[in-house]
């Protein structure tokens, strides 16, 4: 197959990108700054990246939608007032994960960003438990542009003047040069940021203003170690078809109200392992000096007990310390239990630890 | 100093008697992104031509250090290890990795100039 290229493609030229593929499209791994400068760069200022690749799945229903979207998300989306966001899954009947995602309820019903590497599998599951009774349209004349870090509002407002005013994971449709964007104020750095959905024809010419306002493209490589560092899972690594939302430690994304009555594919399943526990969960690793632990490194208890594996592990740029997420048994969960990492056939101290590694700075309630 | 000469793993090496400094190339590093873990060989152990001698980690991936020719490791610098960012500053200078006590100095001679190295990289990265 060939590798698909975003509208954003010739700005990424124009700017030094080193590419990979990713997810079957031609993606900046890095500029030529380096992932560490990027990283800090959308620390401390605000960093462009480009996710066109990820799905946009627009939905098109009324109460009925929410009403069949229920059955499949564990959210109470009766309640979700419109343009607010939650993250979630897509599980089959044994709460195994086929991608994470964030869900917006828009004025026609609703849009879902999906991750490029499940989006087409996503569609065909949602439209057969759909029934086909709903339009839905898996965008691919729009890109999507995030802008992260803490100068991000200033610079996303001298440009589409009122994002300001929204909280984090709302969004809301805004008009720019005759044309409707989609801008929630979200994101996968930890940091304050927002992510723009625009027309193709239309994504260069928006994100060189971003440029020219002070941002900077950033690559998918310091992506990776942002998120790493706010303890946020991706999916492939810490998730996948044989983990459930329990075992990842993500407990929190279900909705309440759907934990006592369920009726949502997976739900008996996560009910069973809130009530009698899962025998592994995700966790956060600092291995002890400089030592970097891959994904699936081996994780020991004492010296010859394997516990789990590492999902990702990388050096933390703001922390200026090696980091990593991976499953372990549960009994060897607890914060600050002394594990064993094998790299290269010799075994390394590390310690289980809080997460996140970098506290997030959402901006919370600015109305 | 005896002129550099340089391996196709991207390694440089400069002689001085029997004494081999040997680093990796700016090249290398460029390819490699930010630099930031490395493992040097043990002081006093030998290391054999061609053969793994320690590790460089970058932000996106790991990669063996090959030796580029047999001896005892007399040296190996730890400012590296300390502030492993060194290598992408200075990789052909401050940067070096080890020092061998060459065995064989003939082992030299399969090794490339930096004309050579030069057009080999660019060759190589193509």
């Amino acid at each position: 197959m060939e590798t698909k290229k975003t509208s954003l493609n010739n700005l990424h030229q124009r700017n030094q990108a080193k590419f990979v593929e990713f997810a079957g499209y031609e993606m900046p791994i890095q500029y030529s700054k380096g992932i560490i400068e990027e990283h800090k760069f959308t620390r401390k200022h605000s960093g462009i990246f480009d996710v066109s690749h990820m799905g946009q799945l627009f939905i098109y229903g009324g109460e009925n939608l929410t009403i069949e979207l229920e059955k499949i998300f564990p959210l109470d989306l009766k309640n979700l007032k419109q343009n607010s966001s939650k993250y979630s899954f897509l599980m089959n009947e044994e709460a195994g994960i086929y991608d994470d995602l964030i869900i917006t309820k828009i004025e026609e019903g609703y849009l879902i960003i999906l991750n490029a590497a499940c989006k087409e599998n996503d569609f065909q599951i949602l439209s057969k438990l759909l029934g086909g009774n709903f339009k839905m349209i898996l965008e691919n004349e729009r890109a999507l542009v995030a802008l992260q870090g803490p100068r991000s509002v200033e610079i996303l407002n001298s440009v589409l003047n009122g994002v300001e005013k929204l909280n984090f994971m709302t969004g809301k449709w805004i008009d720019f040069k005759n044309q409707r964007l989609f801008v929630t104020r979200s994101g996968y750095t930890g940091e304050d940021g927002f992510e723009i959905s625009i027309l193709n024809n239309f994504a260069e010419e928006f994100t060189q203003k971003l440029i020219d306002k002070g941002a900077q493209l950033i690559g998918l490589g310091a992506r990776d170690t942002l998120r790493l560092e706010a303890g946020l899972c991706l999916y492939g690594h810490e998730l996948d078809i044989n983990k459930t939302p329990i075992e990842a430690n993500l407990k929190w994304a279900i909705s309440k109200e759907r934990l006592s009555n369920g009726g949502f594919v997976g739900s008996e399943k996560i009910m069973n392992q809130i009530q009698g526990g899962t025998s592994q969960i995700r966790v956060g690793i600092k291995p002890e000096g400089r030592l970097i632990a891959r994904e699936k490194t081996k994780i020991f208890k004492g010296t010859d007990k394997q516990i789990g594996e590492i999902t990702s592990g990388t050096f933390g740029p703001s922390i200026n310390r090696p980091i990593a997420m991976g499953y372990v048994d549960k009994e060897f969960s607890k914060i600050d239990t002394k594990i064993f990492l094998e790299v290269r056939g010799k075994k390394y101290p590390a310690n289980i630890c809080e997460l996140p590694f970098y506290k997030k700075n959402y901006v919370k309630g600015v109305n | 100093m005896s002129e550099v000469k340089f391996s196709k793993e991207h390694e440089w090496i400069s002689l001085e008697g029997d004494v081999a400094t040997i680093g990796i190339t700016k090249h290398a590093t460029e390819m490699l992104g930010d630099i930031v873990f490395v493992e040097l060989p043990e002081k006093g152990s030998n290391v054999e031509k061609d053969g793994t001698a320690g590790v460089v980690e970058s932000t996106k991936s790991a990669s063996d250090v090959y030796t580029p020719v047999s001896g005892e490791v007399m040296d190996t610098n730890q400012a590296i290890v300390d502030d492993p960012s060194k290598i992408n500053e200075d990789p052909e200078g401050s940067a070096w990795f080890f020092k061998l006590k060459m065995k064989d100095n003939s082992e030299l001679d399969s090794l490339m100039n930096s004309e050579e190295y030069e057009k080999f990289s660019k060759e190589s990265s193509s």
